[in-house]
């Protein structure tokens, strides 16, 4: 069944930051909360994990969000509008988020995590949990999604870094409030950057809470066979995207995998200048301030 | 009509003495380009060849082949000038003779038991392999007998040699076939790890050309287990048997200090970002391959080679292969050793890595090696290395390259519940067919890493469970009124019975 994977609907949450909404029936069918998909814009282009953000079953769509910081996914950024395809869209990889008989959780989701977040929230609430989400976001212009999240949570509260929206501070305030308040949560669920992973694993590490993470490695095939996601849980090294993408915030190796995450910056770097230099050949605005 | 050979009574006096050699790109040359090492026989040179084969009656040679292609027969037919007979001795036994007669380790097989090894250098049976093959490509000639629809539906999860060749006999027999692929191309191992010097692209292209010609469907870019699981397929898709051919994976690191620092990679990460992303082309293309000047690759085996010999061609200014035996141990074939110390690998025998060393930014920069001297000997029989103390240096390298072997793919044990062995390969008979009903595996999966012939033997062999298992039988056409396209002595398939409508359940 050759999918024509187009984009059918897409949202600008901010300059850099972008959803869309992607036709692919029988990935929408198989994707459960916690999977990503790997994506190919173009011939040649490179291969992109994302999470999925969303799946509709009824539309045939799965929901990525992507933040245009490097030449792939500021291209993604220019090229994949409404009506445009993807070359490829594989998934769902990875094993699914266990939505387990958690009865209270809090779910934390930082910036861009947000997003990936979402299934994992609705399904504690669908499966009956007390859900609490703590999401946090540079400031006001960066928020999104907070009405979809709100549907969904007994509480939320929105973090931003300059208290534009919802209390002033990093997520793990939020956290300590919600912890404060509540002394029976079963499970935290933390999406977002690794720092921000780290901060949340060891905020709830004194309280033994337990704390699922969702790591971004760098990726290849996304099928087990390059061993690129490699991570570091406790004493192993297990594959980011066979073995994971959820594991055990309180055995990951954060540091590894920040240090992990950096290991083409100078690729990535050279990529994006001789993209930006084409663009402007071509006459094309990148970046997309103007949007 | 073809001609009969002259002198049919061969003997090891009479038969040209020396092998024949092959013409090769010169070392200096072919290590700063993916051009194919070896150039092919022309056809004087395969003629010659040709009778250097005394045409044993024991024929050892078919013995000593993990599909029984009948050698003789082949190349007697070439000595005939029968090319296309001997292509179609090849292709009874063997669906890709122009991949095999490259990548097949010979001199373990056929070539190590010809009679005239004895005395001689043994026949060159690849090299004529190869040369029937790729006549094969030019010519168009592809083994596409006519069969008749017989509405059975297989699925082929993999498309590495394995579910080729089950796919190819599938089809043949008049299945619907449908291979899934994971990757974005399709091959297996023959695309993203091989290398373009040793198999060309175009080769593999033209297999799995002949694939579709079949009428074989190839559907990539999906992930069996996770967008739908087999017994789905089974029970949901409408398919009556899947063949799963999902290949080894999952290389294996060794634990040591310094295995995350940026420049530490699998030989399959840094083949899978050349051979299938060209990261070669970086920044043409979108995918870096983040490969330094000083390489060093640990391991001895045909993978490694062919990570240590990308790496010369991307540009490497010096390659290092690091092994803890000696080189009579080394699992890679002698040619592809030969090969690599000729384009001026570095090999450092009895050595084996402790550690390796970073820059403090997070870069690899230097690695801690201890040399090993030859113990007792193991289980296995060979001498166990052990470490020398106080031998232990350090030198300079960027870039390391783990080539030490892989484990099983979890994704079929994570998806379905299928009986695995103790390391996680698929469990099954000496069919292919595993605990599950109207489910069958091989190739690596089956077996671990072993080779392009066993895991399209594999794929045969299951290819012929499936057949039997859908009451599928083989009839021999007469010539005379076949169909056009069904060769003399060529089989078509018809189908028993038709279960009405049924369904295989797990
Ligand atoms: C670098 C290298 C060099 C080698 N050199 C030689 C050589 O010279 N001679 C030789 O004989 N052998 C060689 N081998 C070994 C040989 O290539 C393998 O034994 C052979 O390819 C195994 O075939 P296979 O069909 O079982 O699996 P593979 O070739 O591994 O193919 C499996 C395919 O299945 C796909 N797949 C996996 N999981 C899924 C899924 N869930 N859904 C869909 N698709 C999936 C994979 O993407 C892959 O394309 C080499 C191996 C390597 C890595
Ligand atoms: S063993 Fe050698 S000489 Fe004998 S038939 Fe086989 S290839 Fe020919
Ligand atoms: S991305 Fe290659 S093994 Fe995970």
């Amino acid at each position: 069944m050759p999918q024509n994977l187009k984009i059918l609907g897409r949202d600008d949450f901010s300059p850099s930051t972008f959803a869309l909404e992607v036709y692919h029936p029988q990935l929408a069918i198989a994707a459960r909360p916690g999977q990503f998909v790997i994506v190919i814009v173009s011939r040649g282009a490179e291969r992109i994990p994302l999470t999925i953000a969303d799946f509709d079953r009824e539309k045939g769509t799965i929901t990525l969000v992507i933040q245009a910081v490097g030449q792939s996914t500021k291209q993604m950024q220019d090229e994949m509008v409404v009506g445009a395809s993807f070359l490829a869209v594989v998934g769902p990889m990875g094993i699914p988020s266990k939505i387990g008989h958690a009865k209270k959780v809090v779910c934390v989701g930082g910036g861009l995590g947000v997003a990936p977040l979402f299934p994992q929230l609705r399904a504690h609430k669908e499966n009956g949990a007390y859900v609490m989400g703590v999401v946090g976001f540079r400031n006001e212009n960066f928020l999104f999604w907070e009405k979809k999240f709100a549907s969904y949570c007994d509480e939320l509260i929105i973090c931003t870094d300059d208290g534009s929206a919802g209390i002033k501070g990093l997520v793990t305030l939020g956290l300590e409030q919600s912890i404060s308040k509540h002394d029976d949560i079963d499970e935290v669920v933390a999406i977002g950057p690794p720092i921000m992973m780290k901060a949340v694993a060891e905020t709830t590490r004194p309280h033994a809470i337990k704390t699922v993470v969702s790591l971004n490695p760098i990726m290849v095939d996304g099928t087990g066979m390059c061993g690129g996601c490699r991570v570091r849980i406790g004493e192993e090294t297990k594959f980011g995207c066979v073995d994971g993408p959820d594991f055990d915030g309180h055995q990951v190796d954060f540091d590894d995998l920040m240090t992990r995450l950096r290991r083409f910056a100078a690729d990535e770097h050279l990529a994006l200048e001789r993209w930006q230099e084409s663009c402007l050949a071509k006459g094309v605005t990148s970046g997309k301030e103007n949007r | 009509m073809v001609r009969k050979i002259a002198n049919p009574h061969r003997t090891i006096r009479t038969i040209p003495q020396d092998r024949t050699p092959i013409p090769e790109q010169p070392p200096e040359v072919r290590r700063s380009n993916f051009l194919e090492v070896a150039l092919g026989y022309r056809s004087q040179d395969a003629t010659l060849e040709s009778e250097r084969c005394l045409l044993c009656t024991d024929k050892p040679c078919v013995a000593g082949c993990p599909v029984g292609i009948d050698i003789p027969a082949f190349i007697l037919k070439i000595s005939e000038k029968d090319y296309r007979g001997a292509y179609d001795v090849l292709a009874t036994s063997s669906l890709l003779p122009a991949i095999c007669g490259r990548v097949c380790p010979q001199e373990d097989q056929c070539e190590a038991v010809c009679t005239v090894a004895d005395t001689l250098e043994p026949v060159a049976i690849g090299r004529l392999e190869r040369w029937i093959g790729d006549m094969a490509i030019e010519e168009g000639w592809a083994s596409i007998p006519y069969s008749r629809p017989n509405g059975f539906k297989v699925g082929v999860v993999g498309s590495g040699p394995a579910g080729m060749a089950a796919a190819a006999d599938l089809a043949k027999a008049g299945c619907e076939v449908t291979i899934y692929e994971a990757l974005h191309e399709a091959g297996g191992v023959l695309r993203y790890g091989i290398p373009a010097f040793r198999l060309p692209n175009a080769v593999v292209d033209a297999e799995i050309s002949n694939l579709t010609k079949l009428g074989v469907q190839i559907e990539c870019n999906t992930l069996v287990g996770r967008l739908f699981t087999i017994p789905q397929m089974l029970n949901e898709m409408g398919f009556d048997a899947v063949f799963l051919a999902t290949g080894a994976g999952y290389p294996r690191f060794m634990g040591i200090r310094g295995e995350s620092l940026a420049g530490v990679v699998s030989a399959n990460e840094l083949l899978t970002r050349a051979n299938l992303m060209d990261a070669g082309d970086f920044p043409q293309v979108g995918t870096p391959l983040g490969m330094g000047e000083e390489v060093a690759v640990i391991g001895a085996g045909n993978t490694a080679m062919d990570a240590m010999r990308v790496a010369l061609r991307l540009g490497a200014k010096n390659v290092h292969c690091i092994y803890r035996r000696t080189k009579e141990e080394a699992p890679a074939r002698a040619e592809e050793i030969h090969h690599a110390e000729e384009e001026g690998v570095q090999f450092h025998w009895l050595t084996a890595p402790i550690e390796i060393l970073g820059n403090g930014d997070g870069r690899a920069t230097a690695m801690r090696n201890i040399r090993m001297e030859l113990g007792e000997p193991d289980d296995s029989g060979r001498r166990r290395p052990v470490p020398i103390p106080g031998s232990e240096y350090e030198f300079r390298a960027d870039t390391i390259v783990y080539a030490i072997g892989t484990n099983a793919n979890p994704i079929m044990g994570q998806t379905t519940n299928l009986d695995l062995n103790e390391w996680g390969y698929v469990k099954t008979d000496e069919e292919g067919a595993t605990s599950m009903a109207g489910v069958y595996a091989g190739g690596d999966i089956v077996s671990g890493a072993a080779t392009v012939i066993l895991a399209m033997g594999a794929g045969r062999k299951a290819a012929g469970a499936i057949k039997r298992y859908l009451g599928i039988r083989s009839v021999e056409r007469d010539e005379t009124r076949g169909p056009y396209g069904v060769r003399p002595g060529e089989k078509i398939h018809t189908r028993l019975m038709m279960p009405s409508g049924a369904k295989y359940d797990t």
